[in-house]
């Protein structure tokens, strides 16, 4: 019966069925693809940002792909409670919250010299008692030289090097920075900044913007900052040939005991940029004072607890949101992309590139 | 069990489209946030997140009522390696939709991530923290995606061809909850007519096309 029926059917239309058919399953592939980044080669994908850095620097098995070079911390935030005013994270009731954290310098080569950047990193992830986290990864320097992905992106490009030279070009710096004003303020710092001689003196600040909600779901945008409390300064960057100053310096410090920051959360005014991490806001914004941060302990990374956290800056408790800053998402994305690569080298998969054994080169 | 009727029940027949809806959108969802640096990224990952337990919730429930529902047979003159492609194809469904969500989860808990589904919702761990077990897990992830996209196609591409070529009823048995020509074996009586307008809802590509019959 049922053959009866559909003979007569299939003879008719099938050429026009099957093309429908066809035509669902291809839109449906492209649209996918499409979605996907693969159909898309212009868009900046996660993916083509860390590879980027690959090509700028090498790829170093099992290092993260930015601030490779650096060393696992311990310790713990004591809050004094101001800051739950504006943030119903646990973190900032009065108590304690135990921290693992990093300390690093920018750049792509985990056995860079630590004179060769003036920036120092402070990452930290802490562990709430109600099972949620915060991480932050902040930079010693008062803005960021540019406010997208795009532009850091276009700048990563202006900063690979000539295989001719094996340096930058500098015309493609300089048509870089001319077509983007905003690097001026970053530019400007840099040219006097000096690399520091420890990692417990500097400053480090959020750079970009989040928004504190409070218990009643008041907004309030805030950035961030570790104010340290030792300032002696650290003396002269390093001795002549230590490469590696930095851990020394701080396992030094650390044996004489605990090294102090204070978490100062700085309130946005309405109408200050949330979105842009070149501009600082106005000096006479008011601060707040959360709490200290105590680290007491330090490892080398590869066998701390920090090597295997992604500090992730968009991890955040409740209580702590993300800002319109659009440098967040591509630091969340192109985080996880470089902790995929280098947990995946680590854990030998087929196609990854092999861990280099412990040695300098 | 009760007998099969020659029809998909109605919560069969909700759950399958309203899954079709949930799982397709988030391999979309999960191909475009891996893909993107924008704020996208951020607000598709708030719903991938989420979507993905839901999508384990039903996938049990709906693993439930088909075990206690078998589905209607398939027609009784279809060759026999289209039925074994349709009954593989539907078990490797089963199979991915209640594995992409474990896996995900695992994953975030090898990462040593909170798993958060919304500001203050988290879910325990299911995995001790492994940067080893984070990597496999993150890659199988990805690939039983595209396999869960593939098969997707492939079920997609079948039921039309059931619709559009065989017009032996396949497909309206999951649109209508009955088949317009019974399978040889099976006689069944017909559906009572409220149970149409549920599946109708989410099918108007596929339901649009039977009509053309």
């Amino acid at each position: 019966m049922q053959k009866e029926l559909s003979v007569p059917a299939r003879r008719k239309g099938n050429a026009g069925s099957w093309a429908l058919i066809g035509a669902v399953v291809a839109v449906t592939v492209a649209a996918f693809g499409y979605v996907g980044g693969w159909l898309a080669p212009q868009r900046l994908t996660p993916a083509r940002l860390i590879d980027q850095f690959q090509r700028n620097a090498g790829t170093f098995a099992g290092y993260r792909r930015n601030h490779a070079k650096g060393v696992c911390v311990a310790g713990y935030f004591d809050s004094n409670g101001q800051a739950l005013a504006y943030s119903a994270a646990q973190v900032f009731a009065p108590g304690r919250t135990p921290v693992v954290g990093r300390f690093a310098i920018p750049g792509s080569n985990p056995y860079a010299p630590d004179s060769s950047v003036p920036i120092r990193s402070m990452a930290l992830r802490f562990a709430l008692a109600n099972g949620q986290q915060w991480r932050t990864g902040m930079n010693s320097m008062p803005v960021f030289p540019v406010a997208t992905p795009q532009a850091f992106f276009a700048q990563l490009q202006a900063q690979q090097p000539d295989p001719a030279t094996g340096k930058p070009d500098p015309a493609k710096l300089a048509a870089f920075f001319a077509a983007h004003p905003e690097t001026a303020a970053f530019r400007a710092w840099a040219k006097t900044a000096k690399p520091s001689a420890s990692f417990a003196t500097e400053s480090y600040e959020s750079l970009n913007a989040f928004v504190f909600v409070d218990a009643h779901g008041k907004r309030q945008p805030v950035r961030w900052r570790m104010l340290p409390q030792a300032t002696d300064g650290g003396g002269a960057a390093g001795k002549a040939g230590d490469a590696d100053y930095l851990a020394a310096d701080l396992a030094g410090r650390l044996a004489h005991g605990p090294l102090r920051w204070q978490l100062q959360i700085t309130l946005a005014n309405a109408g200050d940029p949330t979105n842009d991490a070149t501009k600082t806001w106005p000096s006479d914004r008011r601060t707040i004072d959360a709490g200290t941060l105590v680290i007491d302990a330090t490892t080398p990374q590869q066998s701390g607890e920090c090597r295997d956290i992604n500090y992730d800056p968009l991890v955040l408790p409740a209580g702590i949101v993300a800002s319109d800053d659009p440098l967040l998402p591509a630091r969340s994305a192109a985080y996880a992309d470089s902790y995929l690569r280098r947990t995946s080298e680590e854990a030998h998969l087929p196609g990854t590139a092999a861990p280099q054994p412990e040695k300098q080169p | 069990m009760t007998p099969t009727t020659g029809t998909f029940t109605l919560p069969a027949r909700v759950l399958h489209w309203l899954m079709a809806i949930l799982i397709v959108a988030m391999l979309f969802i999960g191909v475009g946030m891996v893909a993107s640096v924008s704020a996208r990224h951020e607000w598709l990952l708030a719903i991938h997140k989420p979507l993905g337990i839901a999508i384990l919730i039903l996938a049990i429930v709906r693993l439930a009522v088909r075990l206690r529902h078998p589905p209607p047979p398939l027609p009784a003159d279809l060759p026999a390696l289209q039925k074994l492609a349709a009954l593989a194809s539907h078990w490797l469904l089963y199979a991915l939709m209640l594995a992409m969500p474990l896996i995900g989860w695992a994953m975030l808990s090898a990462g040593g991530y909170p798993v958060m589904l919304g500001s203050s919702l988290r879910l325990p761990p299911i995995f001790p923290v492994s940067p080893v077990a984070f990597a496999v897990l993150r890659h199988l992830h990805g690939w039983f995606a595209m396999l869960l996209f593939l098969t997707f196609l492939a079920h997609m591409g079948a039921a039309l061809y059931h619709g559009l070529i065989r017009r032996d009823g396949v497909l309206s048995s999951m649109i209508r909850g009955r088949r317009k020509t019974a399978p040889a074996s099976i006689g069944y009586s017909g559906e009572p007519a409220e149970n149409a307008h549920a599946a109708d809802a989410g099918s108007n590509g596929p339901d649009a096309a039977e009509r053309i019959e």
